[in-house]
């Protein structure tokens, strides 16, 4: 019987079957960070259980980091105690770490992929939602809560029901200044933020092919804003590029024999999904998100839209809530929309392809006046390579701030937030209340979208930026 | 982990849909390293003023509501991060059953993880008991997980889908991790196959 990819990756790590379908699923490789994971391993610790296999784990602290200067540590004190207590459980566990210091470290999300970590086939788990990013290597991965990442830590396995299938097929190509962010948020708007809800999607199509690595990741990272358990990109030449020579990648002969495994790694002709949708990349323009959920999205060249046109009561009532929070009105063109804030970074869009387009606008601009910009690398090593490009430059002569590794503005648990009431153009994956500091209302776009917004200090289609 | 088999209270009624983790437990509350004590946090900004004065007007800060132990919302409760710190508010501040039209994932499979029975109900038997919470402090509500039926104020009687080794382990109140010990020659098996197929892992 012809199966989908998910369906081989999720046969070939059953551990054990119940009768009553409840599956036992074995997990390759475990990221953790700092927030999810100390109660977990306060659980092991009382329990007196060890991690079952620590090489498959690997350990770094990005959300409480701070994201200026690092010499003096961190000020916030609980921040400060959270990221201890990971190296802490990291060196009691025998888990290897990378500590802020490390120009290794930056967000897991981005972590993981540079390192050779991340590799097609295999079962990614982390106690972090934005995990389904690892699906772009043909991995199945996907979030978990702390008592899962406990019950990884001890059995290298978890308890799960089986998934759906969804195919997205995305057939022709983006037009030019249509980012991969825009293609994540248009099947978002066309799918609603529980559209996916017990599905794991698999991306295909010649749109799709046709992306990077790292835009690949930009789709699979956004996954779950449609409430899916996880994205899924069969691996290719591209993957293979990307992954080959990586830290922790095989190599020589190893490497040889994990090709020629991960080429069997797709879909096969005829295999069934409980749903399809189709796009057609032509159609496809920037995209903005206007209310206070990712499927609050419209293209750039659209108006804010009237609540009482909406038939349904509670997405009407939802609609009115968020047009209060946002402090927009009805009719509104999104194009023109002043913004205080510019975030570039982040697990969706914190990654070297992500700064060189942000970069490409900025280049011999400026800043709109009273306009602040926060460029924030997703790694160390993203900073370094940008750095050496001299991207840095660019985003200093324009007056951005060029920034260390880490989550920041993004959810805004260090000190990077947005104070009541201002607006961002923001490169990150949520709109949500007070997602980026209470009372700040954000709007999702890609890096070259807020690079347009930070020059003009709109919201702005940069397709047309003079 | 606390069993779950009967449960009697009032239903708090949060007639909103995408309730996101962020409303439930914004992330300056996630800078614990416990799970405890949450519960004063549990849906912050829309619970308390800036300078943490209570809303008045809602839901949980009204009399009626304040030793609510069941909530009543609309579609995809839960939707948005992984943080395992919504559950844990919610049940440090006495909920142990949320009831809605339907769960995010990530969100559904951690209640079970922490003794809290999260049901999924037809948007018709949502309005129905978000009537009923209108009513306040004399709308409580039965819901008895062996029998998989919750009973409203007025005796009506709403019956409801679980996952039977969901279920058996809420009723018992069974630790996952456990039970997976108890399979370990299965994940050794596992382990060596795998080591032989893919030695690259």
């Amino acid at each position: 019987m012809p199966r989908t990819l998910f369906d081989k990756i999720w046969q070939s790590h059953l551990v054990d079957v119940q009768p009553d379908g409840t599956c036992l699923l074995y997990i390759d490789r475990h990221l953790v960070h700092e927030v999810t994971s100390p109660q977990a391993f306060e659980g092991l610790r009382n329990a007196r259980r060890a991690v079952r296999q620590p090489g498959a784990t690997l350990a770094v602290a990005d959300h409480n980091v701070p994201t200026t200067d690092r010499s003096q540590g961190i000020a916030d004190e609980e921040s400060r105690i959270q990221v201890a207590t990971l190296e802490n459980n990291a060196a009691e566990f025998g888990i290897d770490y990378l500590p802020m210091d490390d120009i290794r470290q930056g967000i897991v999300h981005i972590v993981g992929p540079e390192q050779g970590f991340t590799l097609p086939g295999t079962t990614i788990v982390c106690g972090d939602s934005h995990t389904s990013t690892h699906g772009a290597f043909g991995a199945l991965a996907f979030g978990i809560g702390t008592s899962e990442v406990e019950h990884v830590l001890a059995t290298q396995t978890l308890v799960q029901q089986p998934a759906k299938n969804m195919l997205v097929a995305v057939d022709g190509a983006l037009p030019a200044g249509v980012t991969p962010k825009d293609l994540a948020l248009a099947v978002i708007g066309r799918l609603g933020t529980a559209g996916g809800t017990g599905h794991v999607i698999e991306y295909a199509g010649a749109a799709v092919r046709a992306l990077s690595m790292e835009g690949r990741m930009t789709l699979c990272n956004m996954t779950i804003e449609a409430g899916a358990r996880a994205g899924l990109i069969a691996p290719d030449e591209t993957t293979f590029a990307y992954v080959m020579g990586r830290p922790r990648a095989p190599k020589g002969a190893a490497w040889e024999a994990a090709v020629t495994a991960w080429r069997t790694l797709k879909t096969d002709e005829g295999a069934h999904f409980d749903s399809e949708i189709r796009i057609d990349a032509a159609n496809l323009a920037p995209m903005v998100t206007w209310g206070t959920s990712p499927e609050h999205v419209l293209p750039i060249t659209g108006t804010i839209p009237d609540p009482a046109a909406e038939s349904d009561p509670a997405r009407r009532q939802a609609y009115e809530r968020a047009l209060a929070y946002m402090g927009l009105t009805p009719g509104t063109r999104l194009d023109g929309i002043p913004i205080d804030t510019a975030f570039i970074g982040s697990c969706t869009n914190g990654r070297i392809e992500d700064f060189r387009a942000a970069a490409a606008v900025l280049k011999d601009r400026k800043v709109a006046k009273g306009v602040r910009v926060l460029a924030v690398p997703g790694s160390g090593l993203v900073k370094e390579q940008a750095e050496s490009e001299g991207l840095d430059a660019v985003f200093l002569a324009a007056g951005a701030e060029w920034r260390e590794p880490g989550c920041s503005m993004c959810l805004a648990m260090n000190a990077d937030r947005l104070n009541d009431g201002e607006r961002s153009a923001s490169t990150s994956n949520r709109n949500f209340e007070g997602r980026q500091g209470r009372g700040g209302r954000t709007h999702l776009v890609s890096p070259e979208m807020a690079a347009a917004a930070a020059v003009t200090g709109r919201l702005t289609d940069v397709r047309t930026l003079k | 982990m606390d069993k779950f088999t009967k449960l009697t209270g009032v239903a708090a009624a949060l007639p909103l849909i995408n309730v996101d983790t962020d409303m439930i437990i914004p992330k300056q509350f996630l800078k614990t390293i416990k799970r405890t004590g949450l519960g004063t946090h549990l849906f912050e900004e829309m619970r308390y003023t800036r300078d943490g004065a209570e809303i008045a007007d809602f839901v949980l800060n009204r009399p009626a509501f304040r030793k609510a132990t069941i909530l009543v919302a609309g579609a995809n409760f839960g939707c948005g991060s992984s943080r395992e710190h919504a559950p844990w508010a919610l049940l440090d501040f006495g909920i142990r059953c949320v009831i809605a039209e339907s769960f995010a994932d990530i969100f559904y499979n951690n209640c079970f993880k922490n003794g809290i029975l999260p049901i999924r109900l037809p948007a018709a038997d949502i309005a129905k008991l978000l009537d009923d919470s209108s009513r306040g402090a004399n709308a409580t509500v039965s819901v008895d997980l062996e029998a998989q039926a919750i009973t409203g104020p007025d005796g009506g009687r709403i019956v409801f889908d679980i996952d039977p080794f969901r279920k058996h382990c809420l009723l018992n109140g069974l630790d996952d991790i456990g039970l997976t010990l108890a399979k370990n020659d299965k994940i050794a098996a596992y382990e060596s196959q795998r080591r032989l197929e893919q030695p690259w892992l």
